[in-house]
């Protein structure tokens, strides 16, 4: 009998972290009118350079920095090909998710004396209390990336929905011919929210190499950044219904772990499928119930318009 | 004329080219404070390339532009609102899940350091304007949800809330019911009234004539002549415009009238919404006459076309073709019982924009001999048969079979269209509001076309939201309101007062216009 505790809660967040950082990336790219299908690349970058640094630099939250830099940096590549070449965006989001993890392998392999692995950093980030707490505390003791991941969400939210940047941001998305001819800089806002989109991304990667483990492997993204696309699509492009559709995987996450302990009739690799299957049948049963932002994957060229 | 402060706007010699096509050739415009100005040209003529410059969203090649007589350049969109420049486009520029009052501040927040919007005062400030200007908005109705006319006057609004002197209107009655043009008009006068000068770029000459003072004519990018309005007839114009005499009454013979072709019975459709958009329309068509429709937008034209064509289902009633029921079938079956369909939308529903004026000239006939024979198109004959297009309904320019549709002008792309449609040989051709957007040149020569096929024994449903045009080239004259006909005309009979009356159901003063 499988049975959730409060003990669960942690862990529920652990797995969703990285899948509520990587989403809202997707929800800041998308709300802006730039499909980043190449979260889960920038994702794979973030993670490796937030472990090698975090290794190097024998601090965690320099590690976290750096690989929000290096997913940053990835980005930069789309918002290159999208924004000022008006590339197809799916195409260059499949590019960027080739290259994220072809690239961090490769650097590893550079570094760390040809293995794929990257060495064991000696500081994990640390969880909200002290190891020494007890009781409740002990319980509910979360990562602080977790805490610093719900608190992007609520950020995000309030920038969106807020302040003149997120309508601006929402605007471009939905009408950038509108924005323009109201004196905003389309370019400028879709680069600024695609390198953050990276950004964002690149720290849900180092979550999972600075908090979930110790080290950079080339499993450690496999699939988070796809995951978290769903989750924006399954959330309606909003942060804070997205941020839900992660902790809803998270949670499916948790139920493999748990179901794979049991003695079970199912095999435990039909088990591990199912954030994946689930993920599907999201994207089957919302996909077309949830409107995206209007603009998002047509590139802006004002002389054609 | 010389440089003066008492222009709002003065502009010298402005050219602009597109790649090879030259859309502007030193063409000048003095626009006095405080008036009404018009530019009139043909659809292409440059007219909105040439405001597009003032507004800053094209830049001009050469050329001077003058703000009460001061030198200014306008680099950008920004730097036009900072010296009080609005432009209203002709295709608006909202943001359709935005509130109105978000639409109007976008860009121009009122907003603490931090960025946090004030919506409480920028909706009390966009209730002062509305108040001052008289203009019936709603500042907390989302934009999809309200009409055309209102999303016109948010448009006015936006450029009144960020403090404009010159306003510009860049084909603003081309979508608007005859109620709201003259409303429209009166909203004009209250500007200039505060001082505002109004610039008005169109192709209709009735509302130069209803509004304007003075009118600056353009032709092909090349300036024709500026004229005091008061002097001139609209054939006058007219004829400045296109560049020779022009006909604003339609020429025809009586209609001659044959069997019944089309027959609608007791109709009954809903709409998106499931609420009942036709409800028991009842309607004949007859060979060699053409029947026209009559309405405000959304009293259930669009249902119409859409349930005689098969694409929206029917949920009663009988739709026969030469004396065969054609209700929920397929678009197919709609097509092989011969009824022709000019969509609304040239650009969403006739035309294929990516594809090339052969491709297009093809459409729903590719599958037919000779055009393909074992599912492999014969180009020569495509070509033949584009050429022959090109040629009977004078698509331009002649040698446009291998461009892409969007690379021609809308007229042009209309006539295209008519032309596919006519080939195929319909009992039946249904025209939705053929004209729309089109300038006088290929508005007479496109109703032209549908009395030449009146006469050769076709029936023809014309659906317009000009009651001009209704009243011009039908033979027969239904008005559609709430989903039904209430009321038909023959054309000797229909007076524009009183069909239009109709148009509002019935009552003086009603406003039939729904949100739509």
């Amino acid at each position: 009998m499988i049975t959730l505790t409060l003990d669960d809660i942690p862990n529920i967040l652990m797995y969703s972290t990285p899948l509520i950082l990587g989403a809202m990336g997707g929800v800041i790219s998308e709300r802006c009118g730039v499909v980043n299908i190449g979260i889960d690349g920038m994702m794979c970058m973030g993670a490796f350079t937030a472990a090698t640094a975090g290794y190097f630099l024998a601090n965690p939250w320099l590690g976290l920095l750096f690989g929000g830099l290096a997913g940053g940096l990835i980005a930069l590549l789309h918002a290159i090909a999208c924004v000022t070449f008006n590339a197809d965006q799916t195409i260059s989001g499949t590019a960027l998710n080739l290259i994220g993890p072809g690239l961090a392998l490769f650097i590893s392999r550079l570094v760390f004396a040809g293995s794929t692995q990257t060495l064991t950093v000696s500081r994990k980030m640390p969880k909200i209390f002290s190891q020494e707490v007890s009781g409740i505390f002990r319980q509910i003791n979360i990562d602080v990336t977790s805490l610093i991941a719900l608190i992007i969400v609520i950020l995000f939210w309030f920038v969106l929905y807020k302040t003149k940047w997120g309508l601006r941001i929402r605007a471009v998305g939905e009408h950038p011919a509108a924005a323009e001819t109201l004196g905003i800089n389309v370019r400028v806002l879709r680069y600024a929210c695609v390198i953050m989109s990276g950004f964002f991304a690149g720290i849900g990667g180092g979550c999972v190499t600075l908090s979930t483990v110790s080290c950079f492997s080339p499993t450690s993204i496999s699939g988070q950044g796809f995951i978290a696309l769903a989750a924006v699509i399954f959330g309606k492009w909003m942060p804070h219904r997205a941020c839900g559709a992660c902790l809803l995987f998270g949670f499916a996450q948790i139920l493999t772990v748990k179901l794979s302990g049991e003695k079970s009739l199912i095999p435990s690799q039909i088990i591990a499928m199912l954030p994946y299957v689930l993920t599907i049948l999201i994207l089957i049963l919302f996909v077309g119930k949830s409107v995206a932002p209007k603009a998002s994957g047509k590139p802006y060229n004002k002389n054609i318009c | 004329m010389k440089i003066s402060p008492e222009y709002a706007v003065q502009m010298r010699g402005i050219t602009k080219t597109f790649g090879s096509l030259m859309a502007l050739n030193k063409v000048g415009i003095d626009v006095k404070k405080g008036t009404i100005h018009a530019i009139l040209g043909e659809n292409g003529a440059g007219k909105t390339t040439l405001m597009n410059i003032l507004y800053g969203f094209h830049q001009a090649d050469e050329g001077e532009i003058f703000l009460e007589g001061k030198k200014v350049f306008i680099k950008t969109p920004h730097v036009a609102i900072a010296h009080k420049i609005g432009m209203v486009h002709q295709h608006f520029m909202l943001v359709d899940n935005f509130t109105v009052t978000e639409n109007i501040i976008l860009g121009n927040e009122i907003a603490n350091k931090l960025g946090i919007i004030n919506y409480k005062k920028a909706r009390n400030e966009i209730l002062k304007i509305v108040k001052k200007y008289r203009l019936d908005v709603d500042p907390d109705a989302k934009i999809e949800n309200i009409s055309i006319g209102m999303q016109q006057r948010v448009e006015i609004l936006r450029a009144l809330y960020r403090g404009i002197d010159i306003l510009v209107l860049d084909e603003p009655t081309a979508v608007l019911t005859p109620m709201e043009i003259s409303g429209l008009i009166k909203i004009m006068h209250e500007l200039t009234k505060d001082g505002k000068t109004v610039i008005i770029i169109t192709h209709k000459l009735k509302e130069i004539k209803s509004s304007s003072e003075f009118c600056t004519i353009i032709r092909r990018g090349e300036y024709i002549d500026t004229v005091n309005v008061r002097n001139k007839s609209e054939e006058e114009l007219g004829a400045k415009m296109v560049g020779r005499a022009i006909k604003l009454v339609v020429d025809k013979d009586e209609a001659k009238p044959g069997k019944t072709v089309f027959e609608i019975e007791n109709l009954h459709v809903y709409n998106e919404r499931k609420i009942s958009a036709i409800s028991g329309l009842c309607l004949k068509v007859r060979a060699g006459e053409i029947l026209g429709i009559a309405g405000v937008d959304g009293n259930g034209q669009k249902e119409l076309v859409e349930a005689i064509m098969c694409l929206k289902k029917v949920k009663s009633g009988v739709i026969k073709i030469n004396g065969k029921e054609i209700q929920n079938t397929s678009v197919l079956n709609v097509l092989k019982n011969k009824i022709a369909t000019i969509h609304e939308d040239r650009q969403k529903r006739g035309l294929i924009l990516d594809f090339t004026v052969s491709e297009n000239a093809i459409l729903g006939k590719y599958k037919l001999r000779p055009y393909s024979k074992n599912n492999v198109l014969n180009n020569s004959e495509i070509g033949k048969l584009t050429k022959k297009l090109i040629e009977n309904y004078d698509v331009r320019p002649k040698d446009c079979q291998n461009s892409l549709a969007k690379e021609l002008s809308g007229g042009n792309q209309q006539k295209l269209i008519i032309g596919r449609q006519i080939t195929c040989e319909p009992d039946l051709l249904i025209a939705v509001q053929p004209t729309r957007g089109l300038d006088v040149g290929a508005i007479e020569s496109i109703h032209r076309i549908l009395i030449e096929e009146r006469d050769k024994g076709k029936a023809i449903l014309l659906i317009s939201l000009e009651l001009d045009e209704i009243i011009n080239v039908a033979d027969t004259i239904a008005v559609i309101y709430n989903g039904n006909i209430i009321k038909t005309f023959s054309q000797n009979e229909a007076d524009e007062k009183v069909v239009g009356l109709f148009m509002a159901g019935g009552k003086v003063g009603a406003n039939a216009r729904k949100n739509s």
